[in-house]
């Protein structure tokens, strides 16, 4: 991607001054948030973790439309059926339409397991905007048209079923609504407790300052994990699953905003002596007006880095207490309570897709780390590279 | 130096006094109270409870008295007589069950900072000393992955690997004929084959981000006037990275020992439940699910001093072989 200044040394190159001067120009006439945005346009693993996220996002949004099946329904015919990947060809047949093949049951004559084979002769084809289950698109606009669905008493289960015949396609899908918000909710809470503590810490000085950086050095001296999981253990069973989803982002936002508070203390602390804060005071602005409205822009973008940064975090806690069974509960859909089925090494071993989810989870982190990056390089266009 | 050493001692006690505050608040947190269910327990087990009895445990746990008092009673029992309390899941002392399963906790949390270190070191001066090269790429990506991995889901995938290429499930600290054997070299090459897979993957995020910020602090240093002069006098530049700029790079690896210890304890507590080791991990997870508090809560308080310690001690280490610390 060729960017302004890399264009502009291009034509400096060839000779063509005067449009060399021009872009020049339009680089020094850049707003700030237009030199942030070009320099982040230059990250490839930003973009590549940015179309990442708004993908597994905007799946989040939709998720009712792209299921092709009720994510609580049970298809008690169909425990543990393997996945049934579409597909465009095969020995006889070659098709613009994918089609899959209709499972059939077999019971194992010596373990009486259940097992699930591909009929090959019977291809169906792949249903697009077909009629299923209803729900409300957006909340709002009730229907009931899926992106896909298989055919009349042939469910199609893209990544099979688990152990109770539910559609995990339908379930991954829907589990990226809290999964992917934990970290935002969450991440909102750090963000007002790291900016207000680490503010008082940073502007005021003097004995708040001991305490609050005594209080953050013991946060970060003590392993989470431990913790989180006694908290999330001890929250009262006859809560809702709301309550519970927003009891987990608060346990996992009081190791969270450590981090945060530091950067916002380090800042302030550079930037309280400066002549336009000594100015404000003496004008007889609050001290609250000052921190937010001329010191806390001063150092937006790097707050913006941080807490990109912080998200993966949130999202990694609630997945890891999920699965030991200690966060969200079913029928809470979460990527960590979908794979607290795959606890057992026996029954990842015969029905490895219910690990599925892990893989979504490295996905969206790897997805946040990308983007955070380009930002943090971004975040001050004037540096040189 | 006294006074750094004194400074992080006062840290030290202060912070464990409020974990163990928080450890009490957790026993406490849950629906009903631990002498109720213990006399249920009792009773049900068909033994004769009388009122005497009763009366000397609810003395004894401080029943119906403030909060502040049950918590003397409890902190005091800890500190004086190293009476954590009983577990109502297992019938026994907690001090006995958390004994029985500390070694091998301290054993595995130990060896995988040595690991780290002794992996990341290495790689990390490697990859900065052959900028952008393959190899290189390679270890940023693996970097990257590492970080992004939560440890318990590269058990997961680990554990299905080895099971269905081996066939056997992992987990455990030895093998069969080990189990009961008495302590031989061959007990102890056992019991480390089984340590290899729990220390590299509790260890694998410390790593990653070791040798990221290794190959950060060295590329940095790699181009000062210091190093170029030394270079310009002919020194052999395998020895002159090692001797300077490398020193320099150690530096702030070192000194985050206090960050990689808390998370390699919280990876190692989860990393365990996966890989079922007869660690305090899976230990934890049982009372939690149990509600088991006594055993929960003086487990979180163990884990929490245990690293405090660890802490303590590398900020002793530090100072003594960086002196420029102290005046940080």
């Amino acid at each position: 991607m060729a960017t302004e200044a890399t264009q502009g040394r291009l034509l400096l190159e060839s000779g063509e001054f005067a449009r060399a001067a021009d872009v020049a120009e339009k680089i020094y006439t850049a707003s700030q948030s237009r030199l942030v945005i070009m320099r982040l346009l230059r990250h490839r693993l930003a973009i590549v973790g940015m179309v990442v996220l708004i993908l597994f996002y905007m799946t989040a949004i939709l998720a009712p439309f792209l299921a092709p099946n009720d994510p609580y329904r049970y298809f008690d015919e169909y425990l543990y059926a393997t996945p049934q990947l579409p597909r465009f060809r095969d020995d006889e047949v070659s098709s613009w339409r994918p089609f899959y093949y209709a499972l059939e049951r077999k019971r194992d004559p010596q373990t009486l397991k259940m097992t699930y084979q591909y009929n090959t002769a019977q291809r169906l084809y792949v249903l697009f905007f077909a009629r299923g289950f209803p729900y409300k698109l957006f909340g709002v606009i009730p229907t009931d048209i899926h992106l896909i669905s298989g055919q009349e008493g042939a469910p199609l289960f893209l990544f099979g079923t688990d152990a109770l015949g539910r559609d995990l396609f339908a379930r991954n899908i829907y589990a990226t609504r809290i999964s992917l918000t934990v970290g935002l909710v969450g991440v909102a809470l750090t963000f007002v407790l790291g900016c207000t503590l680490g503010g008082l810490s940073g502007y005021y000085g003097g004995t708040v300052d001991m305490v609050i950086q005594r209080i953050i050095e013991f946060l970060m001296s003590i392993p989470m994990l431990p913790l989180w999981m006694a908290l999330s253990a001890a929250l009262p069973r006859e809560w809702s699953q709301l309550q519970i989803y927003f009891a987990i982002t608060i346990i996992l936002a009081i190791a969270g905003w450590t981090g945060l508070a530091r950067v916002v203390r380090g800042k302030l602390i550079s930037l309280r002596n400066s002549d336009y804060v000594t100015a404000a005071v003496l004008s007889g602005v609050t001290d609250g007006k000052i921190i937010l409205r001329h010191l806390l822009p001063g150092f937006a973008s790097y707050l913006i880095v941080h807490v990109t940064l912080a998200i993966p975090g949130m999202i990694l806690g609630e997945t890891a207490l999920s699965y030991l069974g200690l966060g969200l509960q079913p029928p809470s859909i979460s990527w960590g309570v979908l794979l607290s089925d795959a606890q057992n090494v026996k029954s990842i071993a015969v029905y490895p897709w219910i690990m599925l989810p892990g893989l979504f989870v490295i996905a969206v982190v790897l997805a946040f780390n990308f983007l955070g990056d380009g930002l943090r390089d971004a975040a001050d266009p004037y540096k040189e590279d | 130096m006294t006074q750094y050493i004194a400074r992080r001692l006062t840290f030290m006690v202060v912070s464990l006094f409020a974990i163990s505050f928080v450890a009490f608040v957790i026993i406490e947190l849950p629906p009903g109270d631990y002498l109720t269910l213990y006399i249920n327990q009792l009773t049900i087990r068909g033994e004769r409870v009388d009122e005497a009895r009763i009366e000397s445990l609810k003395a004894e746990y401080g029943y119906g008295q403030p909060f502040m008092v049950r918590y003397y009673k409890w902190i005091s029992g800890i500190v004086l007589r190293g009476d954590f309390g009983r577990s109502l899941q297992w019938r026994e002392p907690v001090s006995v069950l958390i004994m029985r399963r500390l070694p091998v906790t301290v054993l595995i949390s130990t060896m995988t900072i040595i690991f780290t270190y002794l992996v990341a070191i290495p790689i990390g001066i490697y990859s900065a000393t052959h900028q952008y090269s393959i190899t290189d790429y390679i270890v940023m990506m693996f970097g990257f992955i590492g970080l992004a991995t939560p440890s318990f889901l590269l058990a997961m995938f680990l554990m299905y690997y080895l099971y269905t290429q081996f066939g056997v499930p992992p987990g455990g600290l030895f093998s069969d004929q080990y189990r009961d054997a008495a302590w031989s070299l061959g007990k102890v090459i056992d019991l480390g084959k089984h340590l290899i897979v729990p220390i590299m993957v509790t260890g694998m995020a410390g790593t990653a981000g070791g040798i990221r910020g290794l190959r950060a602090t060295l590329l940095d240093e790699l181009w000062m006037d210091y190093v170029e002069t030394a270079r310009v006098k002919g020194l052999s530049e395998t020895r002159l990275v090692l001797k300077y700029p490398v020193r320099v790079a150690l530096n702030p690896m070192f000194s985050t020992v206090g960050h990689v210890l808390p998370a390699i304890v919280s990876g190692a507590t989860i990393v365990d439940v996966v890989l079922n080791l007869p660690t305090v991990g899976p230990l934890l997870l049982g009372s939690l699910r149990s509600q088991d508090m006594y055993l929960a809560g003086s487990l979180v308080f163990i884990l929490t001093f245990l690293t405090l310690v660890g802490v303590f001690i590398s900020d002793i280490v530090l100072v003594i072989a960086d002196p420029r610390i102290r005046y940080e």
